[in-house]
């Protein structure tokens, strides 16, 4: 079976690359799906989990913060602003932060804090939710 | 020959000296190892970039981003030029700013104008005493740049291309290649260049999601940033390492001095005493006769 390189780096170092049977992606209009062959893509990428099936190997679960999905029918190239693996989410500071973004949001006066409010909002309840899901999994 | 007290003296500030580039060293070494984790970790993420950009090179969009197109004539070009905030780090920025008064002599050989946005203090500083067209700096950034800092005066240089301001933007810094070298590099950052070796069909386009346009500026915006950031962050470890280099040589320099100086002391040293005795034995003769 065809199998389709995947190579996830962030702002701040290189993430994850291997070879993949199928990756599913965060993009701004909703999840993708990525299997080896894909046609030529550019997305754009909402904070949500990515998921990489790994070849020999089990899937692979990462949190990205927003960034860019390049696709070529053989490689996959995830540039995320910030990326996560899966075991390095805790559900405790995910929470936190969530609440932390929820008051911001109601505390923000003028328009401009609101908006950033907000994206942080999306952002830690993007999180929270990914942790939560991948709790689920393991238990 | 230098009386004994003076050499005496000089020895103890050659050695206050050597104290405070040995200091200078080491703590260029422990910086060194943390910029060149930075570096390192900045690498990935500019590489990939580049590569993508460069694929949307090839491509046969529908919409062509201006930063996508190579204008025919060029009258004016603009360079982004990394330098660091600080001195005592050898030939670094030295060889920066001659590799670009060369590049600039070469454009104004071809009646090509150039414009520079200076990153650094140093750069500022030696580009003031040069009549040269500055069109926007950035300094004291410190050994942690942030992409927040370069921006504003970035922008201004995006800005002069979108306006027809300048046909061509470069980005000059030093890439690390050891500890005992570091070269300064002319990367053109827009038109935006194809990859070397890249075996792609030839009609092809991408599905963009959502719609091309407001992607594609997001796209180039980020590689831009993720460029110069990299210069920059780059830029931050050849200084550690320049410096550090610059400072063993000049600790060095200072035992070589001090070996000489304690000779030339221990001569004195003698000739005193040589002196004295000489002066004793003479004085006895006369006594004696």
């Amino acid at each position: 079976m065809a199998t389709i390189n995947v190579e996830i780096v962030s702002a701040e170092g290189h993430i994850f690359s291997g070879e993949a049977n199928m990756i599913f992606a965060p993009a701004r209009g909703g999840d993708v799906g990525i299997a080896p062959r894909h046609a030529p893509m550019l997305a754009d990428l909402r904070p949500g989990e990515l998921r990489v099936d790994v070849v020999d190997g089990e899937e692979q679960f990462f949190y990205v913060t927003g960034g860019l999905l390049e696709v070529q029918p053989h490689l996959v190239t995830v540039l995320a602003d910030t990326a996560l693996r899966g075991e390095q989410l805790d559900e405790e500071v995910a929470r936190i932060a969530q609440d932390a973004a929820e008051a911001a949001v109601s505390a923000a006066g003028d328009k401009q804090s609101l908006e950033h409010a907000r994206l942080q909002l999306v952002e830690a309840a993007a999180r929270y939710r990914a942790v939560q899901k991948l709790k689920g999994k393991r238990g | 020959m230098a009386n004994l007290k003076e050499i005496r003296g000089k020895i103890g500030s050659v050695k206050n000296t050597q104290k405070i580039t040995r200091a200078m060293e080491m703590v260029a070494a422990s910086k060194l190892r943390r910029t060149q984790q930075r570096m390192e970790a900045t690498r990935p993420y500019a590489d990939k970039i580049r590569t993508a950009v460069g694929h949307l090179y090839q491509a046969n969009p529908e919409y062509r981003h201006p930063y996508l197109i190579e204008r025919e004539s060029v009258k004016r070009v603009g360079y982004i030029v990394v330098s660091t905030d600080r001195g005592l780090c050898g030939g670094l920025n030295t060889n920066t700013f001659r590799k670009l008064v060369r590049d600039i002599g070469d454009w104004n050989a071809k009646d090509v104008e150039v414009d520079l946005c200076l990153i650094g203090a140093k750069a500022v500083q030696f580009f003031r005493s040069i009549d040269v067209n500055v069109v926007a700096t950035a300094q004291n950034l410190g050994e942690d740049p942030q992409v927040a800092d370069l921006l504003g005066a970035v922008k201004l240089m995006l800005d002069a291309y979108t306006d027809g301001g300048i046909d061509r933007l470069f980005l000059l810094h030093n890439v690390y290649q050891n500890t005992m070298s570091q070269v300064p590099e002319v990367k053109t950052l827009i038109p935006v260049e194809a990859p070397d070796a890249d075996e792609l069909p030839q009609h092809w386009d991408y599905i963009y999601e959502p719609d091309a346009v407001d992607l594609l500026d997001g796209v180039l915006m980020r590689y831009i940033e993720s460029q110069v950031y990299r210069g920059a962050v780059e830029n931050v470890a050849c200084e550690m390492a320049s410096k550090m280099v610059a400072m063993k040589a000049a600790t060095d320099n200072a035992g070589k001095m001090i070996d000489t100086l304690e000779t030339a002391a221990n001569k004195a040293r003698q000739a005193a005493i040589t002196q004295e005795i000489s002066e004793i034995v003479g004085g006895a003769a006369a006594v004696a006769e």
